[in-house]
């Protein structure tokens, strides 16, 4: 029998009597204050992206030079910047740039990785070396080295820095894919679903991949945390997202100059990365606890 | 031990070869025609086509592939387009300042995280416990390059107490050496110190419940002993592994480090490569990065089995 990958019930009166495995995880979930607190902020953050051009205060590319650098006050609750723009309405707009690219390049990295890991873990042979050897390469260049480079040969914009992180982060998905397919092809219910005649695609679509969905799911929050740092970095650097568009890590690039006149300029853009960091670390903390039956 | 070696020697060569492919196959990448980058300004045809015969852009790609592993291997990474001169003598210049600051950062992490790590698993489920993974939290979550930046502000620009950037080496005045790389070591280190932390805490626990532990205990051995001699010593085996190979890691986080402190190092290197399209420096610094890290692997690898006999064999 396969896990329905059904939305979780949340009704948990329900969910305690036939105990289905989302309802059960969810359950475990709501019980660690730590990742209900991520889940929280992950959503006011979510919530801030979306709803970004209606609750921001001001325009936040709209520059004013008689406003170039003041300290927060009632009309400007973060300050402005070197340039008389508010910092509130660009950590908010910013929000979106961190968030698209933690989601948009994990989703890129799990696109590929996961069908790239089903093939390796379920066809094994000559695929899988061919595979593993290439991940093993790409796992031996360091993390921020290789998006780096990638986003220097592709050119800096926030696209390309989307792309090049999610390349960066696909042989991990791979190989965390590749390692559970592994695990999942000897299982019972899979060979009972050998033995009924399915063909391979189905037993790898059906079977295989919904009970490798949890550690999938885990390792997916812990890398939007990664790619959220990685994005922020490398709009540090200057090969993210392009002036005057708002982003968390351009932000810190510029504020970094004004740091002895206008400390405020970098306090913000930073909590902002570290609390949104922090809340998919939690939750990726928390998801582990509530689907891996052998952590407890 | 011997047959070991050869087997691992031989996993990490086509580890390495694809990894050339990839470094290599970045070039691809670049719209539009290598020489005419190359050339800059200069449009001359004559220039063009000497530059193309130069760098062989005129045959395919798997012989231009071969040309530059041939140069690699009798270690001519190219040509510093920029700064004029061999990949190889700029890598050689700035390597030793990225390791003095992973040197030191890798420090700070062994210092601050093994103990963390030792004082929560003996202490489990209490306030130091909650206290030291609040710390391992914060060190995972925190952005090094805004990290570096408030310490900037706080010891810098406020207290005035040290060099917000700079460098100095540690041949030339080892006091002012140590003054500016010791707030970028520690910013460095922050997240590894997270990391040993958890693993430590980890093995930790693990160790206390074994069973050479209760026959410790069962002895009379005082607590500080059984800890310290008895788990700690088999606990830290894959905390050291771990430590060797996150030193790579270290290698990538000084890019930022570096940049925020302006500290003329590796990361710098590449980081001032990238802006001015100095291809070869940015392809030699991921090589010499990657085989650094793949070479820690190696050493890491060696070291686990050296202190787990159980593995030989």
């Amino acid at each position: 029998m396969t896990v329905a990958s059904s939305s979780s019930s949340a009704d948990s009166a329900l969910a305690a009597r036939e105990e289905n495995p989302w309802g059960r995880a969810w359950r475990r979930l709501r019980r660690r204050k730590g990742a209900l607190i991520g889940l929280a902020v992950v959503a006011l953050f979510v919530l801030l992206a979306v709803l970004a051009p209606w609750i921001a205060p001001y325009d936040p590319t709209a520059t004013s030079w008689s406003l170039v650098r003041k300290p927060p006050s009632w009309a400007h609750w973060f300050g402005t910047d070197e340039v008389g723009r508010d910092v509130l309405s660009r950590v908010i707009w910013g929000a979106r740039a961190s968030l698209g690219a933690g989601l948009v390049s994990v989703s890129i990295a799990a696109g590929f990785g996961v069908p790239l890991g089903l093939l390796a873990g379920y066809a094994g042979g000559w695929i899988d070396a061919a595979l593993s050897r290439v991940v093993d390469a790409m796992l031996a260049i360091p993390f921020l080295i290789l998006a780096i480079a990638l986003a220097a040969f592709l050119g800096p914009s926030l696209g390309n820095a989307m792309i090049a992180i999610g390349v960066t982060a696909t042989p991990v998905f791979v190989r965390l894919t590749r390692g559970q397919t592994l695990a999942a092809k000897v299982e019972d219910y899979v060979e009972a679903a050998r033995a009924v005649g399915n063909p391979h695609w189905r037993i790898a679509l059906r079977h295989v991949l919904p009970n490798i969905v949890p550690p999938l799911l885990i390792q997916a929050s812990l890398a939007i945390a990664g790619a959220i740092i990685a994005e922020a970095a490398l709009s540090f650097l200057g090969l993210g997202q392009q002036p005057p568009a708002p982003s968390w890590g351009s932000m810190l690039n510029t504020a970094q100059r004004f740091i002895a006149q206008a400390p405020w300029m970098a306090i913000w853009p930073g909590l902002a990365i570290f609390a949104a960091v922090l809340s998919f670390n939690l939750l990726g903390d928390g998801l582990r606890d509530a689907l891996d039956p052998r952590h407890k | 031990m011997l047959a070991f070696l050869t087997r691992r020697l031989l996993q990490i060569l086509p580890t390495i070869v694809i990894v050339s492919m990839l470094i290599f196959g970045l070039q691809q990448l670049l719209p539009g025609d290598p020489a005419l980058i190359m050339a800059g300004e200069d449009r001359d045809p004559a220039v063009l086509e000497q530059i193309r015969e130069q760098y062989h852009l005129n045959d395919p790609v798997p012989v231009r592939y071969l040309y530059w592993v041939k140069g690699v291997l009798h270690g001519d990474l190219g040509e510093s387009m920029r700064l004029k001169s061999s990949v190889a003598s700029l890598v050689a210049e700035k390597l030793p300042v990225t390791l003095q600051l992973a040197a030191m950062a890798l420090l700070f992490a062994l210092g601050i995280g093994i103990p963390a790590g030792i004082v929560s698993a003996v202490k489990k489920e209490t306030a130091w416990d909650y206290g030291a993974n609040v710390f391992a939290l914060w060190g995972l979550s925190t952005p090094n390059f805004w990290l570096g930046i408030l310490m900037i502000f706080l010891f810098s620009v406020t207290l005035g107490w040290l060099p917000a950037s700079g460098y100095v080496r540690l041949g030339e005045d080892w006091r002012q050496s140590l003054a500016t790389t010791i707030m970028p070591a520690f910013v460095l280190g922050n997240a590894l110190a997270a990391v040993l932390m958890r693993h430590t805490r980890g093995a930790m626990l693990q160790a206390m419940g074994a069973d050479y532990v209760r026959t410790a205990r069962a002895k009379g051995l005082q607590e500080g002993r059984v800890v310290l001699k008895h788990a700690l010593r088999n606990a830290m085996t894959p905390v050291i592994t771990l430590g060797a190979l996150e030193f790579g890691t270290l290698l990538s986080g000084a890019v930022l480090t570096e940049q925020v402190f302006t500290i003329p190092g590796f990361g710098k290197l590449i980081v001032d490569a990238v802006f001015n399209r100095d291809y070869a420096v940015v392809q030699g610094v991921v090589l010499v990065t990657s085989t650094i890290y793949i070479l820690l692997n190696l050493a890491a690898d060696i070291a686990y089995m050296l202190v787990n006999p159980r593995l030989r064999g």
